[in-house]
């Protein structure tokens, strides 16, 4: 029985060498190698700065842009170096109150707009991070977004609808809009 | 549920199977030592393994010298996670200068890793050097995967050997699992990942600044760097100005890889497979569902070839997958039906071609509801618990889909290695059920199932239900365990029935409002993860060793066969009444009255 001791510690050693060190490092040679710009964050560079991640949301509350996920991230919504979600449960009061603040900010940004809210504008994302909406989170937003613009609806509609991928494939995922991505055509349009 | 829902979760389940026989056969190939092709490029490698650690390859164990070889290698490699994770703030590789874990949650995560359940009691992003991450993390989401790999080849042995006194070399299993069939899977999986976007660097966290500034409110600290506190008691707060955004990056794809195939689930980051750096694309999270559940099926293939009659190993898949369709369908439709209590605020929640409608809270859009129930139910399938939602704000039927899962043992292809072999116990229990009906002395492959396998089958059908059961009761009449449940009422005792169903199944997934970093939970759950482990493993190995040493009896007119429907239909049986009977009363205490109160209220 003795005689396993030496075999537990020293093939420990030899796979923590094996899969902790040359592992990660052989995935992170091909990786920078092959796909740098992924590796790294798919980070969107603009006026010689780094503007953010397409992967990453961007917290949004000024009604002439676009507003994504809600975002249960501390202490400030979208924060990427604290990934979070709400984990609010189902009847939990807090989710409904939460629900109706977003719903009333909504309806307030966008006077005389009943239409029932898509329910992923409504909602927090597990990830807190999440840089997508909806199509239909997208176009109940287009009547606030062309007014306090100044520009014509079907202008703004045709950018979400250029903005609006389709699932990968066809097939998997489902269909959504990026939001910043939205938000920086929109600043792009003048 | 849509079209395209059928469709998506066909195709799933379509892929998963057709991958099942070539694995399958590889790994048998593997096992058996019969050449595969790899073992020429690797051999040189796993041989020096062999010579440097001393390690006689030839040389076969009987049960206890196989368990004890077990139990000495996650022992160190517990110690090894626990050191790591308390002295990283000396150590290289920490760009964000993270301090030493708590020694409460540095032994929870130890347990954690070396026992394959990989619960996440902390946020990586938060706490983890990358050194950590890496050395601890990563290694042993291969090495404990490793291990149930190796303990379900020798209860296979078990069954297929007459009169042997040894069951395999536990060493070479281990080290033929990790070289040859994890090691080659994880570095496509992860270059694949990469290519979606899941970062892989050493690079520090990236700087970026926001397009619109938004104002938010920012704690207050007082000198010592604690929360200052107003005359209310509350904490401070002041208005500030978010001018940009920090991105936590790192070796992600590497141990994000690793950490699907091996039925692991502890997540780089916080929100583990929800976050758009693990899991940033359909096509990245269908790789990575795939993965959850591709070794667990195959192995079933394995197990056919290895016993010589492979429609022993289709039977036991059969099983499992009728269990996790049915179950599977459950979970979506619950969540694409809503919350009622929103629909009543102006929610769209329905469903159609601009969004995929349903439960959003706690979901993100790449994936909506199909692909988030559908990951929900195989995370707790298999024992691997990386979640791509919060299964906390599931729905109440929704929420008892993945409970249930991981309460019925984790056999439902199960973990790596552990789901099988957690299966076939469970298989052995069946002939015996029906040995009892016909008044006959039950065998299964040839092997007489007698006093000694069933005292041993018992054990590891009892054991995590004792562990669950006994577990929640003590958190939910103490202050330590309920000082830190989130949710109020029955959702609230869910948490508590939740946390304990995966620590005592070693499943990792949580319902995550249950604040689980605190002594009460480290220590209480981290018991748990090593009963569930060990004292399944253990007594799993008697019965290899016991099943080996007996011989083959011939099939007469009264054996029952274990490739029928008849069979398929009792194993799931055995295994649904286990489940119901144990967990019903716990559920309805849970889920079950949430869900009559959500209806109710409309």
């Amino acid at each position: 029985m003795l005689g396993q001791i030496r075999p537990a510690i020293v093939s420990l050693a030899l796979f923590t060498i094996l899969t902790g060190l040359a592992y990660p490092l052989i995935v992170t040679g091909i990786a920078q190698g092959l796909f740098p710009s992924q590796a790294n964050g798919s980070l969107m560079i603009g006026n010689g700065k780094v503007i953010g991640s397409v992967l990453i949301g961007q917290p949004f509350d000024d009604p002439k842009y676009f507003w994504g996920r809600l975002s249960a991230t501390t202490p400030f919504a979208y924060n990427a170096a604290a990934s979070s979600g709400s984990n609010l449960g189902p009847t939990n009061e807090a989710l409904s109150k939460t629900v109706q603040s977003r719903v009333d900010a909504l309806r307030a940004a966008d006077p005389g707009n009943e239409a029932p809210i898509p329910v992923d504008l409504v909602t927090a994302s597990a990830s807190g991070l999440d840089p997508h909406i909806s199509a239909a989170a997208a176009l109940y937003q287009v009547r606030r977004v062309a007014r306090t613009r100044g520009l014509d609806k079907d202008t703004i509609r045709r950018l979400v609808e250029q903005h609006t991928e389709d699932r990968q494939f066809a097939i998997l995922g489902e269909p959504r809009v990026n939001v910043l991505n939205l938000n920086l055509a929109l600043d792009a349009l003048k | 549920m849509t079209t395209n829902g059928y469709i998506q979760l066909g195709l799933y389940m379509v892929v998963l199977i057709a991958l099942t026989k070539p694995l399958g056969a590889y790994m048998a190939r593997v096992y058996e030592g019969r050449p595969f092709g790899l073992d020429r490029v690797l051999g040189p490698l796993e041989r020096l393994i062999y010579r440097v650690s001393g390690v006689r390859a030839d040389e076969e164990m009987g049960w206890q010298t196989y368990a004890w070889a077990m139990m000495l290698f996650n022992l160190a490699g517990f110690v090894a996670v626990y050191a790591l994770q308390r002295l990283q703030g000396m150590l290289p590789l920490n760009p964000q200068g993270f301090g030493a874990v708590s020694s409460d949650s540095s032994f929870n995560t130890a347990v954690s890793f070396a026992t394959n359940t990989n619960w996440q009691g902390y946020a990586g992003e938060t706490t983890m050097s990358y050194l950590t991450q890496m050395l601890g993390l990563t290694v042993q989401n291969f090495l404990s995967a490793a291990a149930g790999m190796a303990v379900l080849v020798a209860l296979i042995r078990g069954l297929a050997r007459r009169s042997a006194q040894t069951i395999g070399n536990f060493w070479v299993d281990l080290t033929r699992s990790t070289i040859y069939i994890l090691l080659p899977l994880s570095l496509v999986l992860a270059v694949a990942l990469v290519s979606q976007g899941v970062v892989q660097t050493f690079g520090p966290y990236a700087k970026v600044s926001v397009v619109q500034p938004t104002t938010y409110d920012e704690p207050v600290t007082d000198a010592d760097g604690k929360p200052a506190l107003d005359e209310k008691g509350q904490p401070k707060t002041k208005r500030s100005v978010l001018m940009e955004q920090m991105l936590a990056v790192g070796p992600a794809a590497s141990q994000i890889a690793i950490k699907q195939l091996g039925t692991n689930g502890g997540g780089f980051f916080n929100v583990n497979s929800a976050h758009p750096f693990e899991n940033p694309t359909p096509l990245s999270n269908f790789l990575e569902l795939l993965a959850i559940l591709l070794i667990p099926a195959a192995l079933c293939y394995t197990f056919g070839v290895m016993v010589k009659d492979t429609r022993q190993g289709w039977a036991v898949l059969a099983a499992m997958t009728i269990m996790f369709v049915g179950l599977l369908v459950v979970c979506v439709v619950a969540e694409q039906s809503g919350n009622p209590l929103l629909a009543k605020i102006g929610v769209d929640q329905r469903a159609s071609e601009l969004q995929a409608g349903g439960n959003m809270e706690g979901k993100d859009v790449r994936f909506g509801i199909v692909n988030s129930a559908l990951w929900a139910t195989a995370t707790t399938a298999a024992s691997n618990g990386s979640v791509n939602a919060m299964h906390d704000s599931f729905t109440p039927i929704g929420g008892l889909v993945p409970m249930w899962m991981m309460q019925l043992g984790e056999v439902v292809y199960g973990g790596v290695g552990s789901g099988l072999y957690g299966m076939l116990i469970f298989a052995i229990v069946a002939v015996f059920v029906a040995g009892l009906m016909v008044g006959r002395t039950p065998e299964y492959l040839g092997k007489k199932i007698e006093a000694y396998e069933m005292k041993m089958a018992s054990l590891v059908i009892l054991i995590p239900p004792a562990v669950v059961l006994v577990g929640t009761a003590v958190a939910v009449v103490t202050a330590g365990g309920k000082a830190t449940i989130f949710n109020p009422g029955a959702h609230g005792f869910s948490e508590a029935l939740y946390a304990f169903s995966s620590a005592g199944n070693n499943n990792g997934s949580a319902f995550a409002g249950l604040g689980a970093n605190t002594p009460f939970y480290n220590v209480a759950l981290g018991l748990a993860m090593l009963f569930a482990r060990y004292w399944l493993a253990i007594p799993t190995l008697a019965i290899a060793g016991s099943l080996a040493r007996k011989k083959i009896v011939p099939a007469g007119a009264g054996t029952l066969p274990t490739h029928t429907p008849l069979f398929v239909a009792l194993l799931v049986g055995v295994v649904i009444l286990v489940g119901a009977l144990t967990f019903i009363p716990a559920l309805a205490l849970g889920p079950i009255v949430e869900y009559l109160l959500m209806v109710s209220s409309t």
